[in-house]
């Protein structure tokens, strides 16, 4: 078995690629630095990340790859699910292989895979534009922490941007312990020295804006008013509004 | 803002919440420099009430008291009620700071009746257009359009909105009379005619000048009550199919009736809404606008009713074997679209894909088609089970009817998507 070792950047992947088209091996199995060593692995090579390699094999795709579906490999690099690299290092491969673009060829296993993981990004995204909920701070930052399963964080920003272009804000992934700051001109990536200023999701009442407090509790009657009583339905509801989001949503706090 | 505000709120929310459209979609537009906000084209729900219904706008009423006296109503002047009236401010401040959260995509703003219909329309009108100029409110508007209103304010109501409706509420005009003695439907109609016109009259200008004034660029929708009177599906649907001839016309609504005034004889008496009958109707809608069905192809005199136990597409399907089995690898899209278990996404994907080779039934699996259903319809590379024809209609519906055995999962399942597979 031929193990390629990286150090799990999309530009290390990048690299990969490039790398075993060099050497003419093909990895089965592409691990991290400090992952444990298959049984029975022939050959371990170290890849060392490149930015011009990278760049190089990246052109390539974009050459043979329609836009959307160089998006979609970047959606299943962001997924962070096991094995999505080596999913990826497969796809490229093909497309590199094919004389034409596989990319609707969905009766090919490795195509459909690519497809729906990155559709399985996708709908987080798009959750995130849906659940995203900001807590007007006192010093009229709106703060939003959210704790998404995939680090779809970086997909939502134009978004945001557009949208709240004229209030200052910060979205916030709890789980991987960074985010974005938009400060009204651009957006910068930080990371917070503590997580103790919002316990279970809501910002300290302390470090609230003077109306924040109303505001939610006008946003929780309103949610709860809407509820039509001949018609509740629990299960859908935690189908479309899944359960692990509610820590952050305010009407459900 | 106050305390206060959160009373008044509850009851405009709760006097809102039947109107059930809260669509958000429709138009795309980016903010503009100062402004706040922005429409994403496609509807965004930012949450989910506890009957799953998508809470995308804020809906709204500015006011409950209405001179009316419509039976299918809660605020009906007869009812005693809590009843309250939002100031423009307030209204405008409770959308923009709600919008700031991200909590909602917009403002869906409906009104009781209050001195007759062009008083009550001139105050939406005004709150709206105030939102829009003074405060730069760039996100989505929905405005209900109040049933006999002149032209005049319809045509500056379509300035800010981005989408306008009438609701039909009942389909024939004799059963309208009867529930809605204040309505007839020329007054639901005619805003409609006028909305349509806008419509196509800014696109014309715009066509010349492109800096000439968006009208309710997202269109309007209607509604319609299902259940409160003795219409049949027949009836429901062909109007649908009447008003979705204007262009204009982007969404019909089906509300199965939630008895809310069971003293008024007029109404039947009903334990329950009539979820399932709602969820059939809307299948048929979709399948009129994304499935190229026509209306009598659903619906017609020898079946005037939706059949409540499978969905309209396979009950066509039972209906026509002779168009059966269609052959995925060949068959045109809008045939492979009438295949019961094929939904637009996997008849896409098939027919992307065959062009690299023949598709198998496991493909399909993995495509998304539901191969329970399909296989009766459908033949691919390899051998399936029978043909509906060689197993008759009537074996495939009871195979595929079967296990549905308690009445409160039927209606769960019913409820839980209203696309097919
Ligand atoms: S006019 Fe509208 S608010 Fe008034 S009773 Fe009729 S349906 Fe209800």
């Amino acid at each position: 078995m031929i193990v390629f070792r990286y150090d799990k950047t999309f530009e290390g992947l990048l690299t990969a690629v490039f790398d075993a088209y060099f050497r003419k091996t093909f990895p089965e199995r592409l691990l991290g630095a400090d992952d444990i060593e298959p049984m029975f692995a022939d050959e371990n090579f170290a890849v060392i990340t490149q930015p011009d390699k990278a760049a190089r094999v990246w052109k390539s795709l974009e050459k043979k790859l329609s836009p959307g579906a160089c998006n979609m490999l970047t959606y299943v690099w962001l997924s962070e699910e096991e094995g999505s690299d080596e999913l990826l290092f497969q796809y490229i491969r093909k497309t590199v292989d094919s004389k034409r673009s596989i990319e609707t060829n969905f009766a090919d296993e490795v195509v459909l895979k690519v497809h729906k993981l990155a559709m399985k990004v996708s709908k987080e995204r798009l959750r995130m534009i849906q659940f995203v909920r900001f807590q007007k701070a006192a010093d009229d930052i709106f703060f939003a922490p959210i704790a998404p399963d995939h680090n779809c964080l970086p997909l939502v920003i134009d978004h945001f941007k557009d949208r709240f272009a004229d209030q200052k804000w910060i979205l916030y992934d709890t789980k991987r312990d960074y985010g974005f700051y938009y400060d009204l001109k651009t957006v910068t990536e930080m990371t917070l020295e503590t997580s103790a200023l919002f316990p279970e999701g809501k910002l300290d009442e302390t470090l609230m804006a003077e109306d924040e407090k109303l505001f939610q509790q006008l946003w929780k009657t309103y949610f709860k008013s809407m509820t039509i009583k001949e018609r509740i339905n629990p299960k859908l509801h935690r189908q479309l509004l899944p359960k692990r989001y509610w820590k952050y949503l305010t009407e459900k706090q | 803002m106050n305390e206060a505000i959160l009373e008044k709120l509850k009851v405009l929310a709760e006097s809102a919440k039947y109107d059930v459209s809260c669509a958000s979609s429709g138009t795309t537009r980016k903010n503009i420099p100062g402004g706040i906000g922005n429409a994403e084209g496609w509807g965004i729900c930012h949450s989910f009430t506890e009957d799953g219904r998508c809470v995308s706008l804020l809906k709204i009423m500015l006011t409950n008291y209405c001179i009316y006296d419509c039976a299918y109503c809660i605020n009906r002047r007869s009812n005693d009620l809590p009843r309250a009236t939002f100031s423009v401010s307030e209204l405008v401040e409770l959308t923009i700071e709600f919008y700031r959260r991200n909590y909602i995509e917009g403002l869906f703003l409906s009104s009781g009746v209050v001195r007759n219909p062009d008083y009550t329309m001139e105050r939406l009108v005004r709150a709206i257009k105030d939102l829009r100029t003074v405060h730069r409110f760039n996100g989505y508007i929905h405005m209900k359009s109040i049933p006999g209103a002149s032209e005049q304010l319809v045509h500056e109501a379509g300035l800010y909105a981005d989408r306008l409706s009438v609701n039909v509420e009942i389909p024939t005009e004799q059963n309208l009379k009867l529930l809605a003695p204040e309505k007839d439907h020329a007054s639901v109609y005619k805003p409609m005619s006028f909305i349509q016109q806008g419509v196509l009259e800014s696109k014309e200008e715009r066509r010349k000048f492109r800096s000439a004034p968006r009208f309710a660029p997202a269109g309007q929708s209607t509604q319609m009550i299902v259940g409160a009177t003795d219409e049949s599906d027949k009836q429901i649907l062909y109007t649908s199919a009447a008003l979705y001839q204007r262009p204009s016309m982007k969404r019909v609504y089906y509300s199965g009736f939630i008895p809310v005034n069971s003293y008024d004889n007029r109404l039947p008496a009903l334990k329950q809404p009539p979820l399932v009958r709602e969820n059939r109707l809307y299948q048929a809608d979709w399948l009129m606008r994304f499935y190229e069905f026509k209306v009598d192809e659903i619906v017609d005199d020898r079946y005037p009713d939706l059949d409540l136990e499978i969905d309209p597409k396979l009950s066509w399907a039972l209906r026509h074997p002779e168009v059966f089995p269609v052959d995925i690898n060949k068959a045109d899209y809008s045939l492979i679209l009438r295949i019961p278990g094929i939904g637009v996404k996997s008849a896409k994907l098939i027919v992307m894909s065959r062009r690299y080779g023949k598709i198998t039934g496991s493909a399909l699996k993995k495509m998304g088609v539901v191969m329970k259903k399909a296989q009766y319809f459908i033949t691919c590379n390899e051998l399936l089970v029978h043909t509906v024809h060689e197993a008759s209609p009537e074996y495939v519906r009871k195979v595929l009817t079967e296990k549905k055995l308690s009445k409160s999962k039927l209606i769960d399942q019913q409820q839980l998507s209203l696309i097919f597979d």
